[in-house]
């Protein structure tokens, strides 16, 4: 009797052991495990500047799109723009989207910095980044032709992934 | 008369438009209540003013006025977000561990419970 009772005390032990230890060992911060390898949504999206829309489905046509979540108002974005012009250089079609900004800014801001983007989507109210699963900006996901997410960047890219999209794009 | 039909008429039709207004309404807090803010620290979309929580909630109404029911909103931002934006994690293979265990700790606790108290039964008879 003796005997059941401890060893049901040591199983109860490990197991709250296990589960503290499990605990300690779950990331509490939202990562981008859950999207790699699954395909962006096919959306409507509002060129900047134009009366026109863009269907994200045209994006079959690049063998890779990299798309931007951008803003004139993100200190951040202008950190890593020097990066999307190099990437651009490098003839990278990236697929910019203007994020809760108001136009004037986002052009005063390009014409600025440069432009980087073969297309601008604009963003206004923030629900269309829902979508990609966009959280804040930068943020920068790498898409195939199939409109797979091959890599999704949370924050301003810096040369080491300039390098490593560079890397994915010229192994294809 | 006529007046009385026509009062009758429009208090069924209000009734009607209000009832299925507070209906989403409902339906939209019970939704906020179960999305984790994952930009805050321990809130849920409901709790939140963050501007990110704000988006979610815009595209919450969005998506329940185009007729998406509780299960298919869920389905839809876990799938952008992962399963941590939820509050309930569905039942998976890596969160079978944390449904099962409680039901576990509970079926040891009253084994050892059962042990024990006819341990001491059996003691108090002598």
């Amino acid at each position: 009797m003796r005997k059941i009772i401890l060893s049901l005390t040591i199983v109860l032990i490990s197991l709250i052991i296990l589960i503290l230890f499990l605990g300690l060992k779950t990331k509490k911060i939202y990562d981008t495990k859950d999207i790699i390898g699954k395909p962006i949504s096919k959306l409507e999206l509002k060129i900047l500047n134009e009366n026109n829309n863009f269907n994200t489905a045209d994006l079959r046509k690049n063998n890779f799109t990299l798309i931007n979540f951008w803003a004139s108002w993100c200190a951040p974005c202008k950190k890593e723009h020097k990066h999307l012009i190099s990437l651009k250089k490098k003839n990278i079609k990236i697929l910019g989207i203007n994020f809760k900004d108001k136009t004037s800014n986002a052009n005063e801001f390009l014409k600025k910095l440069g432009n980087p983007y073969y297309l601008i989507a604009s963003d206004q109210e923030g629900k269309t980044s829902v979508s990609f699963g966009v959280y804040g900006i930068p943020e920068t996901i790498l898409v195939n032709k199939d409109l797979i997410i091959v890599k999704k960047y949370i924050g301003p890219l810096d040369k080491n992934d300039v390098n490593k999209i560079l890397e994915i794009v010229n192994k294809k | 008369m006529k007046n009385f039909k026509q009062l009758f008429i429009s208090l069924i039709f209000f009734g009607i438009l209000f009832s299925n207004l507070f209906a989403n309404d409902n339906l939209q807090n019970k939704i906020y209540k179960n999305l984790r803010c994952i930009v805050c620290q321990g809130q849920s979309i409901a709790d939140s003013n963050s501007d990110f929580a704000n988006t979610i909630k815009s595209v919450v109404n969005d998506k329940v006025n185009e007729g998406m029911n509780e299960k298919q909103i869920y389905n839809f931002l876990s799938q952008k977000y992962g399963d941590w934006i939820l509050y309930n994690p569905p039942l998976k293979g890596n969160s079978y561990l944390l449904w099962i265990l409680p039901y576990v700790f509970f079926i040891i606790g009253a084994i050892v419970l059962f042990f024990l108290l006819k341990k001491t039964l059996k003691h108090k008879r002598y």
